[in-house]
Order: structure tokens, then sequence, then C-alpha cells
């Protein structure tokens, strides 16, 4: 309705019409250039013999074990942070601690460490010249070159993620209502489920597809601890690498297109997941903020 | 590193709501010590391992890992592309959060959502596809390899990756700030007779100026780490384009555990430094943002 003349109160704060459509024309040709063109060669290269072809990659015993490796290690390591970032955001977000700020500095270490470092810490640790390497070896266990190690340095590099999200998320809810169900005699668990969960649970979501899509497509670090052995401890891109390196183009990009409508479905439940949050948010504004909120 | 700044999180308001007056709520315990032992136990633990292999090496020896001329000149490149790269996207990141945030055009949603590409794609995938567009026979490199430009198997290749991995911090940090910023003051700006330019120079500037830096620092740190999709496109040439993660890997493979860990010290301990630069910058910028009525 008044977009017309609000646009026209705000002509003294915009730039001129050609200014403007450059800038828009400069950034939608860089996003083409670096963004859609990247995206649309893997799907490109992978059907440059066809679509049987591509599929035909996908059929081959080593790009199942593939799948199914890379599945169990989302199903354990995503579940895993997502514990530990509930937890870590309800100790950070409703307490006052000394040593609080160091502590958030340590949960984002794994962010800025390298990938290849991060592999190479569990080396050191489970590694045959390692620290409990011979002991793990006198007893047959096997954890780096074997699918734990896999799945502890994807927990890793994935570690932040979620307890990042919400973190934030519940410092800016507070503890006004948690404070107040527990008055009304709830228990801390029923609190945590009734009170703090619905309020988090955009945040929750969106720290977990993100967490899932690079616990999917962590190469550096799963490379470092894998051992490459084929059709036991490859990883999805792992696989890509090797169909990669051995010519196998139209191959590594199928796979390679198989994570890539990986990463856009993540993009799509982002985007609507930000969408319903905005929704909600506008939603609990509308409401005058003495009123209760009616939900029966 | 993922973006401090996701659209989901609201930055946290400075005083009142997070403090808690007394510890009415359960759980302290439980939860601080979850975080400890889970935090000890993925992170702590094992990089006290690295560091405690480092201290079994001599100081001659470590000295010989880090300094040889071959990782020198892998720091050189590490830090010298990433710089690039980060600087780049400096300037694409502002222009792309500008353009989302202040002008209206069709395909607007689709863009912002396009813009986290980086983060969702696997960094393996991104390498061979950027090396399959730049590569002599790639879309993009069969125009340019005729005119003696050579995007993929070196330095530029290195570059180029690095620029799309790290492509969304800057957006991602620039654009709240943007989007709150105060329309009056801008108003204002032109009422007393600023130009256009003027304005942005002397008011919208300083105000996104440290989350810039944030974004900067991010991107760099990201890039400084990267490894799989510079890999493919790096032709890896020792001295020439190979990156310093992949130096650790190589001395990996000869079973130079000693020699990795040296090298993966002098990154962690950069890593490190990184992070509390862009602590402290992001405090910086949460302190201006809070100093506003």
């Amino acid at each position: 309705m008044s977009t017309r003349t609000i646009r026209h109160a705000r002509a003294g704060t915009t730039e001129p019409a050609w200014v403007r459509w450059s800038l828009i024309g400069l950034a939608l040709g860089l996003v083409f250039l670096f963004l859609l063109l990247p995206l649309a060669a893997v799907f490109t290269e992978a059907l440059r013999k066809g679509l049987p072809a591509a599929l035909e990659a996908l059929r081959e015993p080593d790009a199942w074990s593939a799948i199914r490796l890379t599945l169990l290690t989302a199903a354990v390591a995503v579940p895993l942070n997502l514990v530990f970032g509930v937890a870590a955001a309800w100790a950070v977000a409703k307490y006052e601690f000394k040593g609080k700020a160091f502590l958030t500095t340590l949960i984002d270490l794994p962010f800025s460490v390298s990938p290849v470092v991060a592999g190479l810490i569990y080396v050191l640790m489970f590694g045959a010249q390692g620290w409990i390497g011979p002991w793990l070896a006198e007893r047959d266990i096997k954890i780096v070159f074997a699918v734990p190690g896999i799945i502890l340095a994807t927990v890793f590099v994935t570690f932040p993620f979620i307890a990042r999200e919400l973190i934030p998320l519940m410092q800016a809810q507070g503890t006004d209502e948690e404070q107040a169900a527990i008055v009304l005699g709830a228990t801390g668990w029923q609190t945590f489920w009734h009170v703090t969960l619905p309020n988090i649970k955009w945040g929750l979501v969106y720290g977990v597809i993100l967490c899932n899509a690079r616990a999917m497509g962590e190469f550096g670090a799963v490379s470092v601890v894998s051992g490459h052995i084929r059709g036991q401890t490859n990883t999805l891109p792992l696989h890509v690498e090797i169909l990669y390196n051995e010519y196998q183009s139209v191959a590594a990009f199928a796979v390679a297109s198989l994570l890539a409508l990986l990463a856009l479905l993540t993009l799509l439940v982002k985007s609507l997941v930000e969408w319903r949050f905005e929704r909600d948010q506008k939603a609990a504004a509308a409401l005058p903020p003495e009123r209760p909120i009616a939900a029966s | 590193m993922t973006t401090a700044t996701l659209p989901l999180s609201p930055q946290p308001q400075a005083s009142s709501a997070k403090r808690a007056p007394k510890r009415v709520l359960p759980g302290f315990h439980l939860t601080l010590g979850y975080t400890l032992f889970y935090l000890s136990l993925i992170v702590l633990i094992p990089l006290s391992a690295l560091l405690f292999k480092t201290f079994t090496l001599t100081w001659v020896e470590f000295w010989a890992a880090v300094a040889s001329p071959r990782v020198l000149a892998s720091y050189r490149l590490t830090f010298g592309a990433s710089f690039l790269a980060a600087l780049f996207n400096v300037f694409f990141g502002l222009l792309l959060a500008w353009v989302l945030v202040r002008y209206e055009f069709p395909g607007k949603k689709l863009i912002d959502a396009l813009v986290d590409l980086p983060f969702a794609l696997p960094t393996a995938v991104a390498g061979i596809s950027l090396t399959a567009l730049l590569a002599g026979n790639g879309w993009i490199g069969q125009y340019l390899e005729p005119m003696g430009i050579q995007l993929a198997f070196n330095r530029n290749g290195i570059v180029i990756a690095l620029i799309f991995i790290s492509l969304p911090f800057v957006v991602r940090t620039v654009q709240p700030v943007l989007e709150d910023a105060e329309k009056e003051l801008e108003e204002a700006a032109t009422c007393l007779g600023a130009s256009r330019l003027q304005t942005f120079r002397h008011v919208i500037f300083p105000s996104i100026a440290p989350a810039l830096l944030t974004g900067f620092a991010m991107a760099f740190a990201r890039a400084v780490g990267e490894y799989g999709s510079v890999i493919f496109i790096a032709g890896n040439m020792p001295m020439i384009s190979e990156i310093t993660p992949l130096i650790i890997i190589g001395k990996l493979e000869q079973y130079d555990y000693a020699g990795a860990t040296a090298v993966a010290t002098v990154m962690l301990g950069i890593s490190f430094a990184l992070l509390l630069v862009i602590n402290g910058l992001q405090s910086w910028q949460r302190r201006r943002a809070g100093g506003k009525p």
C-alpha cells in the first residue's frame, strides 16, 4: 500500500536509478560467475554422457557403501552435537559464572582449526604411534583409519554448529519464562520441554541442518583419518576424490551432484526455517506485551 | 567457522535480558558439567595431544620442520592467497549485502538463499567443479586460455577457490548491521547537504566498518585452513602452489609424524590468534551497536 509513498519520502537516502541498477547488475553478475556457474557445472558434467551413465555411477557397490557410511556418520555426529549444543546453550545463556567468555571461545575453537589439523590430532591420539594407540592395538580396537575415527573427526569439525545457534538465541530470550514455570511448580524437564524447547525450535532446526550439511560434506579432516579403504572407510566426498583422480569424470560428478542436491535441500530448508521464524517473531510482536499469549 | 551472525540469532540484548538474578533454574551443574566433559573429550584432550607431541621434539627438529624453504613458501602462499580472497570478499560481500538490504529486484530471495551455498556445498565438490570450469576445456577456461590467462592448476586457482569458500562471511556479518542502520542519520546528512557518496563515506561506512573487519577476519581464518577445495585446483607443485595443510598431509603420508605435528602446531597457534582477534572485533562491534540509543 504505502511502499510507494515511503520510497518517495526516502528519495533523499537512495541512489540515482543508474547507480542502483549498475550495482544490482554487478552483484548479479558476480553471483552468476561465483555461485551459479559452479553449481550448474556439477550437474552438467555429471550428465555429459546422459542420465543412465550418471545413475550407473551411483549404483556401484563402492558408491553405495560410501552413501551408507556418510549417513551413518551424520546419524551419530549430529545427535551428539545436538545434545551438547542444548546443554552448552542452557549453561551459557541461563546462568552467570566466571570464565564464560573463555568457555564460548573454546566452543568456537573447532571452527577455526584447519580440518587437516583436526584429523591429525585424532591420528596422534589413537594412531599406532599415538597416546593410546598401542593399548588399543593390543585389544584389537581400530579407531583411526576406520569408521570410529571418521565419526570422531566429523564430530570435531561440526562441534560448535548447534551451540553457536542456540547460545545467542537463548541469551536474547532471557530466563523469565523458565522462572515463571519453575515458580508455578514445573520440574526442570517440564520447563525445558514445554517452555524452552518451543522457543528455540527454529534455532534448533537451523543448527541441525547446517551441522548435518557439514557432517555429510566434510573432506579434509575425514581424509586424514580415513585410510581410504574403498568400500569400507570412504565417505561420499572421499569417493568423489578417488573417482576424480582416476579420471572417471562422469562418475565423480554424478556422486558430486548427489552432494550438491543435498546442499540445495539444505538451503531450501534453511530458507523455510528463516521464513517461519520471522513469521513467528512478527506474530509475537503483534501481540501487546502485557496480554498473556492466548494459547487456548 | 561459520558466521556468528546467522540471521536467526539475534544479537544478545546487552543489558537487561540475560542476567539471571539467582540460580532459580535447575540444571546448572548438569549442563555445565556435561559441556566441560564433552568439550574436553572431543576438543581439549585431542588438541593437547598435538601440543605434547610437539614438546617431544627438540628445538632444532621443530625449527627444521617449520622453517624449511618448502614450508616457508607454503606459508607465504597460504596467507597471501587467503588475504587476497578475503580482501576480494570485503568488496564483493559489501556489494551483495548492500544490494540485498537496500534494493528491490526480481529474484532477490533466491540470491539471498544462494549466498550460503559455499557453506552447504561440500568443499570437494566445489573444488572439482571450479576446476572443471576453469581448466583449458571448461566453460570459462576455453575463452581465457587462448588469451594466455590460466586460472586453474596454479596460484590463481587457489585464490578463486578461497574466494568461493569464504564468500558468505562478509555478506552475513554486514547484512544485519545494514538492516539495523538508522535511516534518520542518512536523512540528516542529506538535509545538511551531503552528497550520497559523502553520506556513505562519513555516515554509513563508519557504522559498518567493524562488521566488515569481522567478516574479513572470519573469511581469512577460514581460507587459511581450507584444504578440500584447493587441492583439486592448485596443481600442488612444491614451492609454487602447495598450501600449508597439504604440507601436513604430505608429511603424514611419509610417516613423518613429528614434522606434521610441528607444522600443525604453527597452524593451530595462528588459528587461535585469529579466533581471539575475531572475538575482540565482535565485542567491539557489539559495543558500537549497543552504544546507540
